[in-house]
């Protein structure tokens, strides 16, 4: 199963309307959104069934019992993180606690102990042929590449034959970005052409590269500033990059997308400009590299489903 | 040598699992009496530092070999104290890399990515 | 108009719906305001003002430094960490400082006394003018875990007994270090697009708010014709639209160009005028009805 990751560096590039769209093209059956923080695919993905639900546990967080509390304040003094309320009796503000565990070590009267706590959602949607799987993050939470890694696990277990995976990414540069790089076979990056835009594509394209992934990149909303789309073409030659192609802004698409319709679906710019791009992208993907040695250098994941 | 490697599966037949920080167990395999140990791998549920963690335990486990697809630069700091020698996996089952590995098929693993880190926030 | 300067804070559910084109230009419409870049790991406020003569300060944070004298090799360090920033080999000890959350917990338990604290630079903090506006930028270093200590430094610039209004450009989302933005803020401007996308992430936004007892208001962007999820949501809910900003390619290109619309073009200095004026009524009737 060949896996391709869809990536931006700032949020609002369009990775989902992307995604949908290829995984529309594809027909992939086994598909996943990592963008844990603010999760957007299921919006667009339609299963009739509902998940599996579970839930996910991040950091421990304290938790003070009011009947050992001595109120001597050892806890607040030691804490960080701001994260205990004096009174009677003293609590902990559990937004703000990060699982540290000082308090529970500097409390003399053993008052203090560390719970489990739920972080965040994961959601399984399966049927006879697909799997798609997904999870929300708790308001507040810090995102870590452990729950990116779940749901790209889950979505592995349940993949059956499927020959393509699609993965919808998180944006940023950060720890659950490179959870999700992790073992992927192809990044398409999604560029902005704005000055922020191409910095922060910037970023990823250097991310991407540190871990020797195949990588294209393609601008979309192209037509809003045909100067900077060029600037990101001349950035890809240089850097010896596929460049998949430009999808221009369209306000048919908003309305397709609002109306429950796939872009991919349909006779309008935006549709048939992906269309192009999902070619580019698919036959990068599936040719055997022969100028990159990318099988030495990512390593193979044989065997694991 | 006493070698190890990160797996999905408690089986020699199965392939070497794509990550090194959060694989579920590690295979610890002597060479010299043929004999394999699972352990499970705590680090895993960490939410953060897991490579860390897994290369600590690693450490403590008694194996001088790595055979891993990838590794942080983290965990390759820990596991270069402990003089374990790390090999890049190829495509391939545990017992096919461990046979490589003795064949001197196998390279060193010399890219190491940026380490993960835990918050994020 | 408000009876005191307000502090807003500028906060979507995801990137790119406009929070930097929102709290950049109102910053720029105040006239003599302050302006800070809480989204410290992609800020890009200071692309829009391009201020003066920036002056940059070190933000630090105390990590553990760890004696190898003294040190036993013992490991209730390496056991107690719950970040996983230490790991003891061959009898010595190894930080990890990018994963290290500075909770001082290994200084407090070594039984040898071998750890001490030390300043570890995380991030910065950049001061300078652009116009009639203070713009102070953060940046958190890339590797580091938490950008928790940089948007506190900045939230600590905000000058006390001020004249002028603070607009706060929050990161997306709603993790941690939003809320840590948004604690000071005196109201909440929610930017929200026309999509199923955006009514979606705006409701996690309005969950924030609403749990933090702030006073909000939105700002729906980018709309065109047809249905826009995100006001069916606001008036659902009974969140104040506070404006609407059209979808419009001139301001695409300004925008994409790094140009402050309200400073450029009439039109946009009049609708970012309005739209403070009419944070300001809002602002205040809530401060009015609370009390």
């Amino acid at each position: 199963m060949k896996q391709l990751l869809i990536l931006s560096g700032k949020g609002g590039t369009g990775k989902t309307t992307v995604a949908g769209a290829f995984i529309s093209l594809s027909k992939a059956k086994a598909y996943a959104d990592c963008d844990v923080d603010a999760p957007n695919l299921h919006l667009i993905s339609h299963w009739s069934s509902a998940p599996q639900r579970s839930d996910y546990f991040g950091m421990p967080k304290a938790r003070i019992n009011t009947a050992k509390c001595i109120g001597c304040g050892e806890c607040l003094s030691h804490c960080r993180f701001d994260a205990i309320k004096a009174g009677t009796p003293f609590r902990v503000k559990p937004f703000a606690c990060e699982g540290c565990g000082v308090c529970v070590a500097a409390c003399p009267a053993d008052a203090v102990s560390m719970e489990p706590a739920p972080a965040g959602e994961l959601a399984l949607y399966r049927d006879d042929a697909r799997v798609f799987s997904t999870a929300k993050l708790a308001m507040g939470s810090g995102t870590s590449g452990k729950l990116v890694t779940e749901v790209k696990r889950r979505m592995g277990s349940d993949a059956g034959d499927a020959e393509l995976a699609v993965i919808d990414g998180s944006p940023g540069i950060g720890c659950p970005v490179i959870a999700s790089i992790s073992g992927v076979d192809m990044v398409l990056i999604i560029a902005e052409p704005s000055l922020s835009g191409i910095s922060d594509m910037e970023r990823i394209v250097k991310m991407a590269e540190s871990f020797h992934v195949k990588t294209a990149v393609c601008v979309n909303k192209a037509d809003v500033n045909p100067a900077k789309t060029e600037e990101i073409r001349a950035f890809c030659r240089e850097r010896n990059l596929p460049f998949a192609g430009t999808i221009p802004f369209d306000t048919e698409a908003v309305k397709a997308i609002n109306s429950g319709k796939n872009i991919a679906e349909l006779d309008i710019p935006s549709g048939r400009a992906v269309r192009k791009v999902y070619e580019n992208v698919m036959e990068l993907l599936w040719k055997e590299a022969k100028q990159h040695d990318y099988k030495s250098s990512v390593g193979e994941h044989g065997g694991v489903r | 040598m006493k070698i190890t490697i990160p797996m999905n599966e408690q089986k020699l037949e199965s392939g070497v699992c794509p990550s090194f920080g959060r694989a579920p167990y590690f295979l610890l395999y002597d060479t010299n009496t043929n004999e394999s140990k699972w352990t499970a791998n705590n680090a895993a549920e960490s939410s953060g530092g897991a490579g860390i963690a897994a290369a600590q335990l690693l450490a403590d486990s008694g194996a001088n070999t790595l055979i891993t697809p990838r590794c942080g630069e983290n965990a390759e700091k820990v596991l270069n104290g402990a003089n374990i020698k790390v090999y890049r996996s190829v495509d391939g089952t545990a017992k096919e890399n461990i046979d490589a590995l003795i064949e001197g098929k196998l390279q060193l693993l010399s890219e190491f990515h940026a380490g993960f880190h835990g918050h994020g926030g | 108009m408000a009876d005191k300067p307000l502090t807003v804070a500028v906060l979507s559910g995801k990137g790119g719906t406009g929070k930097t084109l929102v709290s950049v230009n109102l910053a720029a419409a105040a006239g003599e305001a302050v302006y800070l870049d809480c989204d410290v790991e992609e800020p890009n406020g200071h692309l829009f003002f391009k201020p003066e003569k920036p002056e940059e300060e070190t933000v630090a944070v105390k990590i553990p430094q760890i004696d190898t004298e003294l040190c036993t090799g013992c490991r209730k360090c390496v056991e107690f960490c719950a970040f996983h920033a230490l790991a003891v080999v061959g009898g010595h000890p190894i930080l990890f400082g990018e994963v290290c959350h500075s909770c001082g917990g290994c200084a407090l338990l070594c039984p040898a006394g071998a750890i001490q604290e030390t300043d570890k630079a995380v991030g910065t903090v950049s001061s300078g003018r652009s116009g009639h506006v203070d713009v102070f930028t953060g940046r958190l270093n890339i590797g580091e875990a938490s950008g928790i200590p940089v948007i506190k430094h900045l939230l600590g610039k905000i000058p006390s007994g001020g004249e002028r209004p603070v607009f706060i450009d929050c990161p997306p989302g709603s993790a941690c270090a939003v809320m840590e933005s948004i604690k000071d803020a005196d109201f909440c401007v929610l930017v929200a697009e026309p999509t199923v996308f955006g009514a979606h992430n705006l409701a996690m936004v309005y969950e924030l708010v609403t749990l933090f007892r702030k006073p909000f208001g939105a700002v729906l962007n980018k709309c065109q014709e047809g249905e826009n999820p995100s006001e069916a949501f606001c008036l659902e809910h009974q969140v104040p639209i506070l404006g609407r900003i059209p979808f419009d390619p001139e301001l695409g290109a300004l925008n994409s160009e790094g140009n402050i619309a309200a400073r450029e073009n009439q039109r946009y200095r009049e609708l970012f005028g309005s739209l403070l004026e009419r944070i300001g009524k809002e602002a205040q009737h809530e401060a009015a009805s609370d009390s």
